[in-house]
């Protein structure tokens, strides 16, 4: 392992997450939720009285957060290098699999770590698992 | 409009702000913070230690209360089992995850963005999501 300190941003990650800490933690404080994005997007393809709206008004939000950005600056970059039928074959498998195992890095790998709950923390464990793998054999076994 | 819907909102809002700051918003700095055995970038580190660090304070606030500053009910994961569909949603997701760099909340974020591999990914993510619902709905229905 080396280490990349040319694209290692302290800072701006650490300000970041502490935004998404403070989200979070406004969610569960005010609206008395858990701010877990696959939960709040899947709830909507099942739309039941009253349940609706602020799942609708959440996802809003997120979507709307780069118009609000553009206000300020240009856009962060953003670089995605995986072609589209590897995005549609990683998107289904990520929609799937999140609701599934009942969360993301939102909810099971902020809120749950946060609230110490121990399905969240062998969750976060065996996604990172994953992912770190399946970089390794993408990056080094196949060499994409 | 109520209160409860404004902070949905702002909350969807300074959450995607969060992952556009911290770099989570860019795939391909996501792949290189799962790259541990390549040339690693440790910043996404710095993103859930920030927001773990907002979260635990707020998750503590919550302690000995039923109800948010609002009013509403505290709406806490129950469940503590750690099942088969937990695990393995998990470890799937994390393929997913390091198949295109994308988890749900950033690619919403992208989806704002208008760039068309955003779009394809998280028309892809809400088909599997909406394929787990069809899948349940039918396992049901055939126990019941």
């Amino acid at each position: 392992m080396t280490i990349d300190w040319t694209s290692f941003t302290p800072w701006a990650s650490l300000s970041g997450g502490v935004l998404i800490g403070v989200a979070a933690a406004m969610f569960i404080l005010l609206n008395g939720r858990i701010a877990g994005i696959s939960g709040i997007l899947g709830g909507l393809l099942v739309p039941k009285k009253g349940d609706v709206l602020w799942r609708a008004l959440f996802v809003a939000g997120m979507v709307l957060a780069p118009t609000a950005w553009l206000l300020t600056g240009p856009l962060p970059e953003m670089q995605i290098d995986a072609g589209y039928p590897l995005l549609i074959v990683a998107g289904l498998i990520v929609g799937i699999s999140t609701r599934y195992g009942s969360g993301c890095t939102s909810g099971h790998g902020v809120c749950g770590i946060s609230r110490l709950s121990p399905r969240s923390i062998v969750a976060t464990l065996a996604f990172m698992l994953t992912g770190f793998v399946t970089v390794y054999i993408v990056r080094h076994v196949f060499g994409l | 409009m109520n209160k409860h819907f404004v902070s949905a909102l702002v909350t969807g809002l300074i959450f995607g702000m969060g992952l556009l700051v911290s770099g989570m918003a860019n795939p391909d700095k996501v792949l290189s913070f799962l790259d541990i055995t390549g040339n690693w970038d440790p910043s996404l580190m710095l993103v859930m230690g920030g927001a773990i660090a907002v979260g635990v304070v707020a998750f503590t606030l919550t302690k000995g209360r039923t109800h948010s500053l609002w009013g509403e009910p505290l709406r806490f994961p129950t469940r503590q089992d750690l099942d088969s569909r937990l695990i393995m949603g998990s470890l799937g997701f994390g393929i997913g995850w390091g198949l295109a760099g994308f988890c749900p909340g950033p690619a919403l974020v992208a989806f704002g963005t208008g760039a068309p591999k955003a779009i394809v990914f998280v028309v892809a993510m809400v088909a599997g999501m909406a394929m787990y619902e069809l899948i349940e709905k039918s396992r049901t229905k055939t126990v019941s």
